[in-house]
């Protein structure tokens, strides 16, 4: 049997997994009867429901055609990579890992990190400009969150700050 | 007449100039702080919370109220311009608004935004003026099976408005509904899908689960496209006002959105939210004029129905708050807090003791809705400027701000993993061919409708029929089911799948 509709085939085994997953995990909990529901009730039954709709649409993605297969095509590793670990340099040198002993840098430290390691992710990398960005990021939201609004932020790192 | 005498007891109490100048500070800094992707009026009103404490009571439920107002019309500008809702009742607004910014008319879009909801506004004021007593009344008639029945109705209307697949966008229905019950049962106290993460007891965060779909899978979808097929932004903006054509299309669609919004607001529990994607559905059932843009390709009404519905809602949700003390949703609630501090006990009794607050709040916000359109109009051209920012410079920035407004809300690094989770999640939705904005209804209806389901089976003893033997539930239900017919009917369906293609 051939796929016809690829993108709809990998969303109907996302909606099986999602959907088994839960009504799995809702059967750890007590289930009881409509009239008096625990707490696994409900999400058993939207798991069941949803693993249902799963394999309706995975097989319709297997009978009913398409004009081009609808293909997923390539996936955006690069961008994808850059951005997300951007995301999470920001969060360890924002708030540190106390778990391991990691110390926090603070939140100007933690935009420039974030705008270069985001900024990989584009097509061209100009160290200049890139560095003004990460400046003018930092400086305005130093004014805005730190000086302004007052939120609860470490701007500086811990061995600088005390 | 009694409406006439009570708001002019009320415009008396707003329009001294001290309490017009907390209108214009609140509306300024709801503007200016919600409008900083990933802050929605929630975070706004918590953050500036404390700036109200010194005032008077009045003054001080007047300046929330114009930063609530601010803050909702800052959300709607992001939303328009880069593509991220601050909160759940902008996420519809996203799906024309950033089309119509990406074609050079954000302009348009927000102006379209901004007029449409001070209409909205003046009507919802008049109309929480002349109904807010009777108008408690119908709230009483509504049970846990017709507020079930109502979400079902609302969920049925986001599958409708979803775009592609109907079976997808029931399976992200039931996604978002299963996302929206991690978190500790209100009934048992049990933790579910916490996998012992004290940080997931809470639930995971409507603005974690916004900006990981919307902020990051956009960017890294965008990315990912060679430029030369990237296009952003149409590089030339193409004026900054509705043309005539733009006004003679919105109109309707401002008073169809009025009209829903001001009836759905009056309901306790997610009446804005409900309201927009309602407005939405409607405005992609109603009949196009010749030469008019598709709905997701940038259609004026997409963002001018949603917008006045959400705001006339967000105006007569005040009015279950005043009457009856029961805030409709979270913002409120907030609002709740700030009348304790200043010794206001919301209920019923507002009305009859403190006559000149319960008017002056009310007159309050038609002011905060037009002193909204006074400072926004202008500010237009300077939103519009951000636009022309080269896109390599605004991706590192967007996604900052998503960072920073995720951790912002709760000062929790766990919020920032979570969300690097979520934007994966959203690139594969996109990669996919799956619309993600039914996953945040259901996000946000999950819980509630839980807890009316259990409610109602729990007073009809585990009889399900209790949704079709009453009334009101049952003619929910019925629309519903009509709604989805119509939809599935072959004839609707293949002109439904006409107005989605090329995407």
């Amino acid at each position: 049997m051939r796929i016809k509709s690829e993108k709809d085939f990998f969303s109907g085994l996302l909606f099986i997994a999602v959907g088994v997953a839960f009504a799995w995990g809702a059967t750890n909990y007590k289930v009881g009867e409509a009239a008096r529901m625990g707490p696994g009730y409900f999400p058993l039954m939207l798991g069941v429901l949803m693993a249902i709709v799963g394999i309706v649409v995975t097989f319709t993605a297997m009978t009913v055609e398409t004009e081009d297969g609808e293909r997923i095509g390539k996936v955006a590793w690069k961008p994808l990579f850059f951005i997300i670990l951007s995301n999470l340099v920001f969060g360890l040198m924002l708030g540190g890992l106390p778990s391991i002993g990691l110390p926090y840098m603070g939140l100007i430290a933690a935009i420039i990190a974030l705008t270069f390691i985001a900024a990989l992710a584009g097509d061209e990398f100009k160290f200049r400009e890139v560095l003004i960005v990460a400046i003018i990021l930092a400086v305005s939201c130093y004014l805005t969150f730190i000086v302004a609004l007052k939120l609860q932020f470490p701007a500086w790192p811990a061995f600088i700050a005390g | 007449m009694e409406l006439i005498s009570h708001l002019s007891i009320g415009f008396g109490v707003a329009f001294t100039p001290i309490n017009l100048l907390y209108a214009f500070v609140g509306c300024l800094l709801g503007t200016l702080i919600g409008v900083l992707p990933g802050i929605g009026p929630l975070a706004t009103i918590a953050m500036l919370l404390p700036a109200t404490y010194a005032l008077p009571p009045v003054s001080a439920l007047i300046m929330l109220a114009g930063i609530y107002y601010g803050a909702q019309y800052g959300g709607s500008t992001t939303a328009i311009l880069v593509n991220l809702p601050g909160e759940a009742s902008s996420v519809v607004t996203v799906i024309d608004g950033y089309q119509m910014a990406r074609q050079g008319r954000a302009g348009p879009a927000l102006a379209a935004a901004g007029l449409g909801s001070f209409f909205a506004g003046c009507v919802g004021t008049l109309v929480l003026a002349a109904f807010a007593v009777p108008l408690t009344e119908v709230a009483f008639k509504f049970g846990p099976a017709e507020y079930f029945s109502l979400m079902i109705l609302g969920l049925i209307g986001a599958i409708v408005l979803a775009s592609g697949s109907i079976l997808k966008a029931v399976g992200m229905i039931l996604m978002g509904l299963l996302m929206g019950l991690v978190g500790t049962d209100v009934n048992s106290g049990v933790a579910r899908f916490s996998f012992d993460i004290p940080e997931l007891t809470d639930g995971i965060g409507f603005i974690v689960i916004g900006m990981g779909v919307f902020g990051y899978g956009e960017i890294i979808s965008n990315l990912g496209k060679h430029e030369s097929e990237r296009k952003v932004f149409a590089a030339e903006v193409k004026g900054l006002m509705p043309t005539k054509e733009d006004f003679r299309n919105m109109i309707p669609a401002v008073l169809r959105g009025t009209l829903l919004g001001s009836a759905l607001g009056i309901l306790p529990g997610g009446g804005a939210t409900m309201a927009a994607f309602a407005a939405y559905t409607i405005e992609k059932k109603a009949r196009m004029r010749p030469g008019e843009v598709p709905f997701g390709k940038g259609n004026i009404r997409g963002v001018a129905g949603p917008e006045s519905a959400n705001n006339a809602a967000s105006q007569t949700s005040f009015i279950p708050l005043l009457t009856l003390g029961i805030p409709p949703n979270a913002v409120m609630a907030l609002m709740v807090g700030a009348m304790t501090i200043h010794n206001i006990q919301p209920g019923p009794q507002v009305m009859t003791s403190n006559p000149e607050l319960f008017w002056g709040l009310i007159a309050s916000m038609w002011i905060g809705n037009a002193m909204l359109i006074i400072l926004n109009l202008p500010l237009i051209g300077i939103w519009i400027k951000l636009l022309t920012v080269p896109y390599r410079w605004l991706f590192p920035a967007i996604v900052l701000f998503c960072a920073i407004g995720v951790y912002s809300t709760n000062n929790n690094t766990f919020d920032i993993w979570m969300v690097a989770i979520f934007g994966v999640i959203g690139y594969t939705f996109i990669k996919l061919g799956i619309e993600p904005a039914p996953l945040l209804l259901g996000y946000v209806l999950g819980p509630m409708m839980e807890e009316n389901l259990r409610r109602a089976l729990l007073l009809s003893r585990g009889d399900w029929s209790v949704f079709v033997t009453r009334g009101l539930s049952a003619s929910l239900l019925a629309v519903a089911a009509l709604l989805l017919i119509i939809v599935l009917l072959p004839s609707v369906k293949r002109k439904r799948e006409e107005a989605f293609v090329e995407e």
